[in-house]
């Protein structure tokens, strides 16, 4: 399991540069991140290597923000990769809320981090499948 | 209860003393301030023609700007030489206004603080901690005067430096504390950045006056410090506070009627409408000495409710102001108050109570937006969610206000937190 951030960003100019400048502040590094916006506001989704220090210094300046679980999983870098996983979860009816991935370095695999609605289900799905889940402190550690 | 005697007074014994109190008070504007007289001539009565309380709705309505156009002294029935304190309303729409009060009224303002302080549970063991601003406000000082009367231990705080009020309510042992509503959230906030606990003060209740606030606000209130939030009302133009109060039934506000007579009016007629109803306030001062004040037309809102309450006090209560003619927006035609919107958020149960009102015109057309600042129960990582939730907000105002508003979410801390009263509208119609 994954602890990610998540911050509530109105669409305006300097916000996402504040963020970042006080995660750069506090040495804290950012592994992965996604946006998701709409025209007046956006959710700013990270995986950084200190997510609890990172929750409480973005609070203290005023974010709002919130820590989420998430899994992470390792699918092959090539074609049809992420398709195996997704029907996986789509016969377990387990629904996926967002994802975004990241490729670890040297490039060999894939790392997908999913919000689902059903965790604990799509831990048992992936295991009976052998599709391997990326605990927090590999991630944290990347 | 601080004065038994008077504040559970048969009706009928205390309307005779209002009855002689007004006769008095009608003589004394009619030989001693011209512009009472004036006004009495031209609608053709005199005190003598007011033979009961009822008769009161002969007499002409004082306003606002009459305040005004006789700046600063002209409505003052006592010399000066008698005149010991000045104070005056912020004048926000230019003028400002400014009451004067004798010894005599200074002790009836003391009087009436001291019911309001006891029925939130103040005596002399109690520590009051004053966070509304000293000086030509009345808020401050209105409240000191009851609050030494009590003999209770005054902490003058005034305004401003939250962190250092909140210390020094954990360091004195405050249990009392007395704020505009929105100061008392601000400092409730204070407490939880602070991580302060709640059990190392030894707050017990509130008195919290000066602008409108509703029920909801009441139930966070309780809730974040945690004490028995009261609610306060009074104006300057006919003391500060202690015109009326809430005792702990919290089921309207008991108006000292043996210095005060209410009325409600409609506010288009001007006709007095029966119990019941809601309109507006109209306050007649029965024993002010420096500035008596004949049918004062406060624009609040509210209903007047003359059952017995269960505390035991006789005096009629008032229900909590529900807006103010002034801060009434007319948007598309429709009337608005922004206390409508925070009951709304508040009602939602998700919301912290920060939010402001943006009126524009596009074109012909009044566009209303609503900023509300995403709180922690609210925040939701699914652009879903949050959508979700603007649609929610969006409906209600929609159903309840009767005018479609565009919703805004916006960070935390983004609208201007105020120490005094809060701004909750920017018209841009009128820039």
């Amino acid at each position: 399991m994954v602890n990610q951030i998540s911050v509530f960003l109105e669409n305006k100019c300097g916000r996402l540069v504040n963020v970042c400048q006080t995660l750069g502040r506090e040495n804290i590094n950012i592994r992965a991140l996604s946006i998701a916006d709409t025209s007046d506001f956006g959710i700013l989704r990270l995986i950084v290597d200190q997510p609890e220090r990172a929750l409480s210094v973005l609070k203290e300046e005023g974010f709002m923000a919130m820590e989420t679980e998430v899994i992470a999983v390792e699918i092959p870098d090539s074609p049809g990769g992420l398709a195996d996983v997704l029907h996986y979860l789509e016969e377990a009816e387990i629904n996926i809320e967002y994802l975004y991935s990241f490729v670890e370095k040297p490039a060999k695999d894939a790392l997908i981090l999913m919000r689902l609605d059903d965790i604990e289900k799509a831990k048992k799905v992936m295991e009976e499948k052998g599709i391997p889940l990326i605990g927090g402190e590999r991630i944290y550690s990347l | 209860m601080w004065n038994p005697k008077r504040e559970t007074m048969k009706r009928e014994e205390l309307e005779k003393m209002q009855f002689l109190r007004l006769k008095q008070t009608l003589e004394s504007v009619y030989q001693l301030v011209p512009h009472y007289r004036k006004k009495f001539q031209e609608k053709g009565v005199e005190p003598g023609d007011i033979r009961s309380l009822e008769d009161i709705a002969s007499l002409p309505f004082t306003i606002k700007d009459d305040l005004r156009d006789n700046y600063p002294y002209g409505l003052f029935a006592t010399p000066m030489d008698e005149v010991v304190r000045i104070h005056s309303s912020s004048g926000t729409t230019g003028i400002p206004t400014v009451v004067g009060y004798t010894r005599g009224d200074l002790e009836v303002w003391s009087e009436i603080m001291a019911r309001t302080l006891a029925a939130a549970g103040g005596n002399h063991e109690s520590v009051i901690h004053i966070a509304y601003g000293y000086g030509l406000f009345t808020g401050g000082l209105g409240v000191h005067y009851g609050a030494e009367k009590i003999g209770g231990t005054v902490v003058p705080i005034s305004g401003g430096h939250s962190k250092r009020q909140i210390r020094m309510m954990k360091d004195l042992g405050t249990t009392l504390l007395a704020c505009t509503p929105s100061y008392a959230l601000q400092l409730a906030e204070t407490i939880e950045e602070m991580g302060v606990d709640h059990r190392d003060l030894q707050l017990k209740s509130g008195v919290f006056g000066a602008e409108p606030w509703s029920e909801n606000m009441r139930r966070v209130l309780e809730e974040k410090l945690p004490i028995d939030a009261l609610d306060i009302y009074g104006l300057s133009e006919i003391i500060g506070p202690g015109v009326s109060y809430e005792c702990m039934a919290k089921d309207g506000l008991h108006i000292n009627e043996d210095h005060f007579l209410p009325e409600l009016i409609d506010p288009q007629t001007g006709e007095v409408l029966p119990d019941g109803s809601t309109g507006e306030l109209v306050i007649t001062t029965l024993s002010k000495e420096t500035l008596p004040v004949i049918r004062y037309r406060t624009r609040d809102i509210t209903t007047l409710k003359r059952e017995k309450c269960s505390c035991g006090r006789t005096h009629v209560r008032m229900d909590k102001v529900s807006g103010r003619s002034d801060d009434m927006l007319i948007i598309r035609g429709v009337n608005v108050f922004p206390s409508q919107v925070e009951s709304i958020l508040l009602n939602m149960g998700k919301t912290e109570p920060h939010y402001l009102l943006v009126v524009d015109r596009k074109g012909n057309l009044d566009t209303l937006e609503v900023w509300v600042e995403v709180s922690e129960e609210m925040f939701s990582d699914k652009i879903r969610g949050m959508e979700e939730l603007e649609r929610l907000i969006h409906e209600e105002i929609n159903s309840i206000l009767g005018v479609s508003a565009e919703i805004k979410l916006v960070e935390p801390k983004t609208i201007e937190r105020s120490q005094g009263k809060a701004q909750r509208v920017i018209d841009k119609r009128k820039q």
